[in-house]
């Protein structure tokens, strides 16, 4: 308890720059995930492909994936934004499927009857198809923001600023507070998020509440 | 492009293959880490699914804490039990058991909260005790998704398996972790590739075996 007072600040910054590199991964993984899920739901053959792709993904391990960006993409080796987009990559991985399946639970009569009552296959989608899939996708969201939230920690193997570097450090200098201290702060971290979303989600479809 | 070819380069090196820090060894080792932290959570979490599935009490807690477990880094439970209880093998098969139970045990339940009720009420009203139910019916039937559970937990073991080096285990992180400290991005990438093939492999023969219960399953 005495290190977590003394080192308030440093909690407190590595927290910030904790969420700067979590919160465009996993909005930058839904905003992606939702065209390539509808994608997926489209065609025979797309489906099998992108879900298989986005099972292999996640197999590859986070660590040399954040090694390899910086080559790839052409910035620096702790550059935020190689840590981004390797999240991002992560977070697809899951929510495409999640997408898919979202996308697929909206029943084929309500489709077609938004169809018949003039609606353009653009405003159907937005105004039919995505609220219906809401539930799904919420729930595929939340997966994705609790695990990006704690992959996080694995790139400050990399030297990269986040609550990760509470385990590096701690690790080094055997501080055992430092380290519980890092684990505690993430998983109080993704339970916050994570109770955003559901409060979110209770706002944006409040139908979902009525029905319970 | 250029690091692949010398990664590719690096595997094929026959200076790398051999010996207790050579590529066979420690893909091995890699893979037996994987196969003992399956199992090991396998142990705690089919019997503990089964038990939910079955009396359908305490779903709620299984769920919330599987979420929780879901927010627990991996690092950072790798390197408090590498403190407390020294490096080896023992820190890095906590975190990695902690990290397959939240799947396997989804899986367990899952399967057999996904039978038809009718199925299950059918057998009780046949005679069946409740442990008969359990293990003619329910396990049978919730075969399927369990193997789902378990082949999540494997992809996801076999990727972070490679965290185990850092507390001084061995597997195909070693490779990663000294190809890290010395720059050697080919070494890194190498073992990188490595983990995808061997998880490729393990996806293989889930798939197999996906195939094989299901034919079972409608052939009965």
């Amino acid at each position: 308890m005495t290190w977590v007072l003394n080192n308030l600040e440093l909690i407190g910054s590595r927290t910030l720059s904790h969420l700067l590199l979590a919160i465009p991964a996993i909005v930058a993984s839904f905003v992606l995930a939702l065209p390539l899920g509808w994608v997926a739901n489209r065609y025979r053959w797309s489906r099998a492909t992108l879900l298989t792709a986005a099972g292999l993904l996640y197999a590859i391990p986070s660590l040399p994936l954040f090694v390899v960006l910086p080559s790839v993409l052409g910035f620096g080796v702790r550059d935020r934004i190689n840590v981004i987009v390797a999240l991002t990559l992560y977070g697809l991985a899951l929510m495409v499927r999640s997408a898919a399946d979202a996308l697929a639970s909206v029943g084929m009569p309500v489709v077609l009857s938004s169809t018949a009552l003039g609606y353009s296959a653009a405003g159907r989608f937005f105004a039919v198809e995505l609220p219906l899939a809401g539930p799904v996708l919420l729930a595929g969201l939340r997966v994705v923001s609790v695990s990006t939230i704690s992959l996080v920690t694995v790139s400050s193997l990399l030297g990269v600023d986040n609550l990760g570097l509470l385990f590096v450090d701690g690790f080094q200098r055997g501080i055992i507070a430092e380290v519980l201290t890092g684990i505690m702060a993430t998983v109080a971290l993704a339970l916050i998020v994570d109770g955003l979303l559901v409060l979110a989600g209770r706002a944006l479809m409040p139908w979902t509440k009525a029905r319970r | 492009m250029n690091y692949f070819s010398q990664a590719i380069a690096w595997i094929a090196d026959p200076a790398n293959a051999s010996g207790p820090n050579g590529v066979w060894a420690r893909s091995w080792e890699h893979l037996w880490y994987t196969i003992l932290a399956v199992v090991l959570a396998s142990v705690i979490a089919i019997p503990l699914g089964y038990l939910v599935g079955h009396t359908g009490r305490g779903r709620g807690l299984v769920v919330a804490s599987s979420g929780a477990a879901r927010a627990l880094p991996t690092l950072g439970v790798v390197t408090l039990v590498g403190l407390v209880l020294g490096v080896g093998l023992i820190a890095p098969m906590v975190a990695l058991v902690l990290l397959a139970v939240p799947s396997v045990l989804a899986g367990a339940y899952a399967g057999i909260e996904a039978i038809d009720p009718r199925t299950v009420d059918a057998a009780r009203a046949m005679g069946m005790s409740e442990w008969q139910i359990l293990t003619r019916v329910e396990m049978p039937l919730g075969l399927p998704l369990l193997i789902g559970g378990l082949r999540s937990a494997t992809l996801q073991v076999v990727a972070t398996a490679t965290l185990a080096a850092y507390v001084g285990a061995g597997g195909l992180g070693r490779f990663l972790f000294l190809g890290l400290k010395t720059q050697d991005y080919p070494q890194m990438l190498a073992a990188a590739l490595l983990v995808v093939v061997l998880a490729l492999i393990l996806e293989g023969v889930f798939e197999i075996s996906e195939r094989v219960t299901a034919r079972r399953l409608h052939t009965h």
